[in-house]
């Protein structure tokens, strides 16, 4: 199982690499930010597979943490939409 | 390998297969919105079948629970982001 759970993360560390490819390309903003969006998600995967690989309880905090950032760094980079009467 | 675990082995390849194809659908289609599709639905899926994954190997409620929460934050930053950067990108057109 072990050996397994090894295999899952380094694929979607791969899938990672991957990713790379679409922001240094973009072409827009939009673009890379997906990409981020991709990393965020494939990140958490991986620290949750890890903690159950190396039988660190701790990483599940973590990857709880990176999954609430994910969110706000789309809104902090966008910035949410204007209110009716602001616009 | 007993039963619990070939379940869990299931989950975590389909889990990964939907991974590959939101990756496969960032890197190969044409547009904004296209990838937009791409990424945001399989990911997540992904997301849930390894978290079901993990919760079928731990076997521990507790965990199982973080799991879950972690699947449906998941989710919402994906919608946020999702619904944003659309936006976003339907500005650039206009």
């Amino acid at each position: 199982m072990s050996q397994i759970l090894g295999l899952a993360v380094l694929f979607l560390l791969l899938n990672l690499v991957a990713g790379i490819w679409r922001v240094a390309r973009g072409p827009t903003a939009a673009d890379r930010m997906l990409a981020a969006l991709l990393f965020g998600s494939t990140t958490v995967a991986v620290l949750l597979l890890m903690a159950e690989w190396m039988t660190m309880p701790a990483l599940r905090s973590v990857a709880l943490l990176f999954v609430m950032l994910a969110g706000i760094v789309t809104i902090a980079f966008f910035g949410l939409p204007a209110g009716k009467d602001e616009q | 390998m007993n039963f619990q675990d070939g379940i869990a082995v299931v989950l975590l390849i389909a889990g990964c297969f939907f991974y590959l194809a939101g990756t496969v659908g960032l890197l190969r289609f044409g547009d904004v919105h296209s990838r937009l599709h791409a990424l945001t639905k399989a990911d997540n899926l992904g997301l849930m079948l390894v978290c079901a994954a993990l919760a079928v190997l731990a076997a521990d409620w507790r965990i199982s629970a973080l799991l879950a929460l972690i699947w449906l934050l998941g989710l919402l930053a994906a919608t946020v982001s999702a619904h944003l950067i659309a936006r976003h990108a339907r500005r650039g057109w206009e």
